[in-house]
């Protein structure tokens, strides 16, 4: 079974680390570089972006993980990890992995009172609709060529993406019980030949 | 589309763990605190040392303050309302502040109330000294719990004494009978639902942070290693002698509780700490954790 690190500078890892082992994964803690070793894959979780890439820096993690995500290894970030994984931000965004083709607008829906949850139709995933929970969310404002978008909302903004092996969801499917997007990235991103 | 579910208010506090949330009172002082990787701020007009000094009423803080210091960052920006002071909550919500603190830390507004969070969009964060505590104002709607420690002292003695107490009384709860848990609901003063729940999954509902009277980055690693998953750092930056520094350091702390050859690296050379208050030497009226209930 896979091994998948979750990124475990700042944010809810815990909830990340929860589903992968409910699944049947072991799911390490990444703080360090030695951390990175024997990974299958890595989950960048939510939180915060800004203090995330600060850590990141601080942490001497920034430069082996940018290699990690331009160079084919499967990572999956949601909200700040989508952010983090981002080639392209608004000017309020500090660039951290630069390795997936997008461009991401933070904090898009506005303040927290704005924050929601919703039912998304996400066509890989098959039915029943996937709830996805929002929070201060990030939306994607533009997609490359070679990025396949995976969901969007009603207004039609593109929520989930994925591009080779990399995976980048808005939202936080680490927050419900539905465990469908975490077997994705298990069979399909991790696993993928 | 739903806004304000528990989901969604409880959610913002999962996406601050392992973060350190600390009190601002200018735009440039957010802007410090966003730097140093601040996972939010609480705006403030004064920190809890200066309001302890300037005595009287202390209320919400001016609009204007909120607003400048939310226009100066990106992170998630909190205020406080005095507890029981609904209207005030109303405000902070118009406002678009991120999370309400219902705080022991201004003059409380009602001494037989808490306010009634469930009704509102924006989520709220409540101080407790125990479980029980921490357990009624869940009940009330509270979507985040910190230790009310005594802020404004730079003395981690009470937020230790909070944290242990909360989560010491989880441990307990684990492994009892229904029937023990009906009677610790009513030793606790707690919701039994609540008591249930937790001694069944063995933490709280929601998130849990340390606050009041932390200070250096050993003191925020000593409460993630007691089991908190984040803390709130008052006074302790901007009345210490280089903030910059200091609030780089206590995020790295807490980011890295447990390795201690960081903490070691991360404490050098940060300059004077806050001056402190020894809380046993202080008087019952100056201490603010005893207010609420």
């Amino acid at each position: 079974m896979a091994t998948i690190g979750v990124l475990a500078l700042q944010g809810d890892f815990r909830e990340h680390r929860e589903v992968i082992e409910r699944l049947g994964g072991t799911a390490p803690e990444v703080r360090h570089l030695q951390d990175l070793a024997g990974l299958d894959g890595l989950i960048i979780p939510g939180g915060e972006s800004t203090a995330i890439v600060r850590l990141m820096a601080s942490s001497h993690l920034l430069e082996p993980l940018r290699e990690l995500a331009g160079g084919g290894f499967p990572v999956w970030g949601t909200c700040a990890g989508m952010i983090l994984l981002a080639k392209r931000l608004d000017a309020t965004g500090i660039p951290a992995l630069e390795a997936m083709d997008i461009g991401v607008r933070r904090n898009a829906f506005g303040r927290q009172v704005d924050s929601f949850e919703v039912d998304l139709r996400v066509p890989v995933l098959g039915d029943p609709p996937f709830h996805a929970v929002f929070i201060r969310a990030p939306v994607i404002e533009a997609v490359g060529p070679e990025v396949e978008v995976l969901a969007r909302l009603a207004d039609g903004t593109p929520v989930a993406a994925r591009q080779g092996r990399l995976l980048a969801t808005a939202f936080h499917p680490e927050l419900t019980p539905d465990s469908r997007f975490h077997r994705f990235f298990l069979d399909h991103v991790v696993r993928r030949a | 589309m739903e806004k304000g579910t528990w989901t969604v208010k409880v959610g913002l506090a999962q996406m601050l763990k392992g973060g350190v949330i600390m009190d601002v009172v200018t735009p440039d002082h957010a802007k410090i605190a966003e730097e140093a990787g601040a996972c939010a701020v609480m705006a403030l007009e004064r920190v809890p040392a200066d309001i302890r000094a300037a005595g009287g009423v202390a209320r919400m803080a001016d609009p204007t303050v909120i607003e400048a210091i939310k226009r100066a960052v990106t992170i998630p920006v909190m205020a406080k309302c005095r507890i029981g002071h609904f209207v005030e909550a109303q405000i902070l919500e118009a406002l678009g502040v991120d999370y309400i603190d219902e705080s022991e830390v201004l003059t409380p507004a009602d001494e037989e109330h808490h306010i009634y969070k469930h009704p509102f969009t924006v989520p709220f964060v409540c101080g407790c000294r125990d479980l029980g505590e921490a357990l009624r104002r869940i009940g009330e709607g509270a979507a985040m719990i910190r230790t009310k420690g005594e802020a404004g002292t730079g003395n981690v003695v009470e937020a230790v004494r909070h944290a242990r107490a909360v989560l010491g009384a989880i441990r307990r709860l684990q492994g009892l009978t229904p029937d023990e848990l009906m009677t610790e609901a009513k030793n606790l003063r707690a919701p039994y639902e609540l008591v249930v729940e937790v001694g069944r999954t063995g933490r709280l509902p929601v998130v849990n942070f340390a606050a009041g009277g932390i200070a250096t980055p050993a003191d925020a690693a000593l409460m993630m290693q007691l089991g908190v998953d984040g803390v709130f750092v008052g006074s302790g930056i901007f009345k210490s002698a280089d903030p910059a520094a200091r609030a780089r350091a206590i995020v790295q702390a807490t980011t890295h509780f447990k390795d201690s050859k960081i903490l070691a690296e991360v404490s050098r050379g940060l300059g004077e700490a806050m001056a402190g208050l020894d809380v046993r030497s202080m008087k019952p009226e100056e201490l603010l954790a005893t207010r609420g209930w």
